[in-house]
């Protein structure tokens, strides 16, 4: 051999590595055979419909689909739909009154009948029945009729112009289902079909082979699946049960399982487990933001239950804006990330964090100013006049009632926010309520988050998808839980402008994304930096752990984090 | 005998209806919201759509009549139509529908409504039966395990009363009694799993046995939980065992028994040990409805979803039908297993007598 050819295959042998590499995840069906996955909450149902359970969501991800999803940065990639519909495809009408789906063709579901667009139809059928309770109605708010122009075409008219027209049919909480399957199902007999919501027949990579409720679920792949080479494992096991760190040590410590989802750890316990070295954590940040919400109207207990808490009695210390911008200035994102959240974890200044087009660059927050604070506080007025180290204003101690749910990374929080806050002459009690009671929505009880019997409370919340028009307006005038609303409402601030609700019906109104991008972003900057009614803290990103042999994980915020098990393999050795 | 069996089983129906009636009460004042655990995303119309569609909106009395009614009537009716269905037993009795009932506007027979779960919108009782096996192989396995090794160190601690074997069980059993499992599993998954790799931590709950390396499988994973609540109970029970031996070593029969010229095996294993078992095989009768119950605990640490995890998932979901149902057998269980640790208690001691 000479030396030239002997080059020559060095450089075909290079040339083709990366060849190898790629084949290694190409191939037949079920090549990869067993994948294990972990959820810490057991799943109950396999039908999203009937459970607005994440866990839920997420499980029926694997079988059942929608007609697009969301990807990692937020983009619809269309599923079970040829292309998704935009203005400029014509797929949606330019008054924004109706949106056309085209499915695309051949598809099958996983009992080999073919997919039609009367599925599509039965399925908003079926959620917008009145007795069915459906956990996603919300995805079809505004929808007027749903019709089946042909076999593969189907068209949703609204009542009004939807800027946003993607509620029906995207993403995990709004999938098809099968009309033959479901046909005896609706309204009122939804819950008797039981065999249909634990196995739902559907057109994702997975079948349910055995659902054991709240325990495990057995799949195998879809022998009728779309990509005839996908999904690389021939079967599944999503086992439930236990706690995170049980999980996080089956998959981190003991490589049992290949992947478990949401790790609400302590960072130094995600870090301890991941020296086991068999797997990784991986994040992605959201729009879930744990934030400070200030109560606008005064919670003392002296006022009668008719007007405690109402927009008619205003909060006689956190009405004044620089009250609230000095509880704000005190607070130190930074330390509160670390020891909170970690790799999970990053301090934000908006209610709207991502994605990027509505996400306002305001970082004024970021840097804790205790003087700053302290200069402000005294501007308002309240000055440490007895000596006692509480500000007082008028004989009235500077005084806040602070309440979380329990959960141990919040009464961390608290007690640290406590602590900044004593630093600038503010009294602070604390106050933690069982998460099932303050998130209950019970109007009997006088602990729900929307009651608000408190000065300020901490909670986090997200929007669904990627627009955030439905969160923002939230915080429209009316909007606030009030006794004669049963203490139903998402203004839990009693938040009340104009010029926000005069932006919110611009809003409403517009199509064309950059201007909505701009819109909301100035509403977002109202309700945080502008007025300091809304004090956001950490913008907290999903952890979960993923075996290191695992591949083609893309953790995904916007949709079910097993969107795209059909594209995940074994690396092997 | 029989007339106080029959007394007390008559008996036993008031006060099984007077539980269910505090249980329900209790989970209606109890706080929770079903609710609770759909994201803030989702509207309050919707959960209120949801509640009611759960049967929330209906007055207490009706609920707790419905529940009782679907729990007394028709379960077993369910259960009935079932073994004459499927069953090997009665499987050639001809087939009931007690449970169907006809639609007026199909004219089809439909299944009347069951207990149904709030969380998986499914029959209580089928989810209760498929965790059974799980809950009776792990949790009863335990408890033969654990009384086969407190009886012979309950024997031997009192035969040997204040030697070093008698000490150092002494120190074993309050170590037992007072390390919750909660300590003992996670230590025990860290040192066998963890670091040394030997056992599964998370228990397999579809493994079939059907060969040798599948059994050895199922014994591995069973390892671990069984030890767990094996300590426990042995803990109790050698205590109980001990101190009943060393009531009857002192006894009059005994020293006769010695004096006859009896060997010392035949004095303790049997006229001591005998005697001795009175006490204890009422404490063991006591005991058998906890092993239905599951271990609420060891089931969570190991993953082994019995019926313990059940009854915990229930209760963070507020699944009151499910709770409900759950906790209800259990007070089913404990008034038929106190009533056999009576009658147990008059066949093994021929003073007692009830007549």
């Amino acid at each position: 051999m000479t030396l030239k050819s002997t080059l020559l295959g060095a450089v075909a042998m290079t040339a083709l590595a990366p060849m190898v590499m790629a084949d290694g995840h190409t191939g037949e069906r079920g090549r990869d055979g067993q994948l294990n996955i972990i959820y810490w909450q057991a799943i109950s149902i396999m039908n999203p419909f009937l459970s607005g359970g994440t866990k839920d969501l997420e499980a029926a991800s694997l079988v059942i689909e929608p007609l697009g999803r969301y990807d990692e940065n937020g983009a619809l990639v269309p599923y079970l739909a040829a292309e998704i519909p935009t203005i400029e495809n014509g797929g949606v009408s330019e008054d924004l009154k109706s949106i056309t789906w085209k499915l695309k063709e051949g598809l099958l579901w996983s009992d080999g009948t073919p997919v039609t667009s009367a599925d599509v139809k039965f399925s908003a059928e079926y959620c917008m029945h009145p007795e069915g309770g459906c956990a996603q109605v919300s995805k079809f708010n505004g929808v007027e009729n749903v019709e089946a122009i042909d076999d593969l075409t189907i068209k949703v008219t609204f009542d009004d112009p939807q800027p946003n027209p993607y509620g029906p049919f995207m993403g995990a909480q709004s999938p098809i289902i099968q009309a033959a399957q479901f046909a005896d199902c609706l309204g009122a007999k939804a819950p008797e079909c039981t065999e249909a919501n634990f196995s739902p027949i559907g057109t994702g990579p997975f079948t349910v082979a055995d659902f054991r409720p709240n325990d495990v679920i057995q799949l195998e792949a879809n022998p009728n699946f779309r990509d005839p080479n996908k999904p690389a494992f021939a079967e599944i096991t999503l086992k439930g049960g236990g706690d995170a760190s049980a999980a996080g040590r089956a998959v981190m410590e003991t490589g049992e399982f290949d992947y478990a989802w949401n790790m609400q750890l302590a960072p130094d316990v995600l870090a301890k487990m991941a020296e086991g070295g068999y797997g990784k954590a991986v994040s992605a940040f959201g729009t879930l933001v744990e934030r400070l919400e200030m109560n606008l109207t005064n919670p003392s207990a002296d006022l009668p239950a008719e007007t405690r808490s109402t927009v008619a009695e205003p909060h006689p210390i956190l009405s004044d804006f620089k009250v609230r911008k000095a509880l704000s200035m005190a607070i130190d994102r930074e330390l509160l990330v670390e020891v909170g959240y970690g790799q999970a974890g990053r301090p934000t200044c908006n209610l709207v964090p991502a994605p990027a087009l509505y996400a306002s660059e305001n970082t004024e927050c970021f840097a804790q100013d205790i003087d700053g604070a302290k200069a402000l506080l005294d501007e308002a007025g309240w000055t440490d006049s007895d000596g006692d180290g509480i500000r007082d204003k008028d004989g009235e101690k500077l005084s806040i009632l602070f309440q979380s749910s329990t959960n141990a990374v919040r009464q961390d929080f608290q007690a640290l926010i406590k602590d900044w806050w004593n630093q600038i002459g503010i009294e602070t009690e604390l106050r933690n309520v069982d998460a099932s009671v303050f998130f209950g929505g019970d109007p009997g009880s006088p602990d729900t988050f929307q009651k608000f019997y408190a000065d300020v409370e901490m909670y986090a919340n997200n929007f669904d998808g990627t627009d955030p028009q439905a969160y923002l307006s939230q915080y429209r005038c009316g909007n606030e839980p009030k006794p004669s609303s049963q203490w139903q409402g998402e203004n839990i601030n009693r938040f009340c402008n104009e010029e926000y609700d005069a932006l919110l019906d611009d809003l409403a109104e517009t199509g064309e994304l950059e201007k909505r991008g701009a819109i909301a972003k100035k509403l977002n900057e109202i309700i945080t930096k502008d007025t300091m009614t809304i004090v956001p803290l950490v913008d907290r990103g999903r952890v979960s752990v993923a075996s290191n042999t695992l591949g083609g994980v893309v953790l995904n915020v916007w949709d079910s984090e097993l969107w795209n098990v059909a594209d995940w393999y074994r690396i092997k050795e | 005998m029989l007339n106080f069996t029959i007394r007390r089983l008559f008996l036993s129906i008031p006060t099984l209806l007077f539980i269910s009636l505090v249980i329900f009460l209790l989970l209606q004042l109890a706080p929770g919201d079903p609710m609770a655990q759909v994201p803030l995303t989702v509207p309050p119309e919707v959960k209120q759509k949801m509640r009611e569609a759960l049967g929330l909106g209906a007055p207490i009395h009706i609920q707790y009549i419905k529940w009782l009614h679907q729990f007394f009537v028709i379960e077993p009716a369910v259960f009935i139509d079932w073994l004459t269905a499927h069953s090997f037993l009665f499987g050639w009795l001809p087939d009931t529908q007690l449970s169907l009932v006809l639609d007026e506007a199909t004219g089809e027979m439909v299944q009347r409504q069951r207990v149904i779960s709030w969380q998986t919108r499914s029959p209580v009782m089928d989810i209760v039966i498929q965790r059974m096996p799980q809950t009776l192989w792990v949790v009863a396995l335990s408890y033969v395990v654990g009384i086969l090794i407190a009886i012979p160190i309950g024997i031997y601690s009192a035969y040997r009363h204040y030697s070093l074997f008698d000490q150092a069980g002494t120190f074993i059993t309050m170590i037992g009694f007072s390390i919750p499992p909660f300590f003992t599993g996670p230590l025990l998954i860290v040192i066998f799993s963890v670091s040394l790799g030997w056992l599964p931590s998370i228990y397999d709950t579809t493994l079939v046995v059907n060969d040798w390396a599948t059994f050895k499988t199922q014994f591995l994973q069973m390892i671990m939980p069984v030890m767990v609540l094996a300590l426990q109970t042995t803990a109790q029970i050698s205590r109980y065992m001990r101190s009943a031996m060393l009531d009857n070593l002192n006894q009059d029969y005994v020293r006769t028994a010695r004096a006859k010229g009896l060997s010392e095996s035949v004095v303790v294993m049997v006229h001591v040990l005998r005697n001795s078992m009175i006490p204890v095989v009422t404490i063991i009768a006591l005991g058998m409805p906890a092993i239905f119950g599951g271990a609420i605990i060891t089931e969570n640490v190991f993953k082994v979803n019995g019926i313990g995890q059940l009854l915990l998932t229930a209760l963070f979901a507020n699944d009151l039908p499910m709770v409900m149902t759950l906790t209800f057998i259990f007070a089913i269980l404990i008034v038929l297993f106190n009533l056999i640790a009576d009658i147990l208690y008059g066949v093994l001691d021929p003073r007692i007598r009830y007549d």
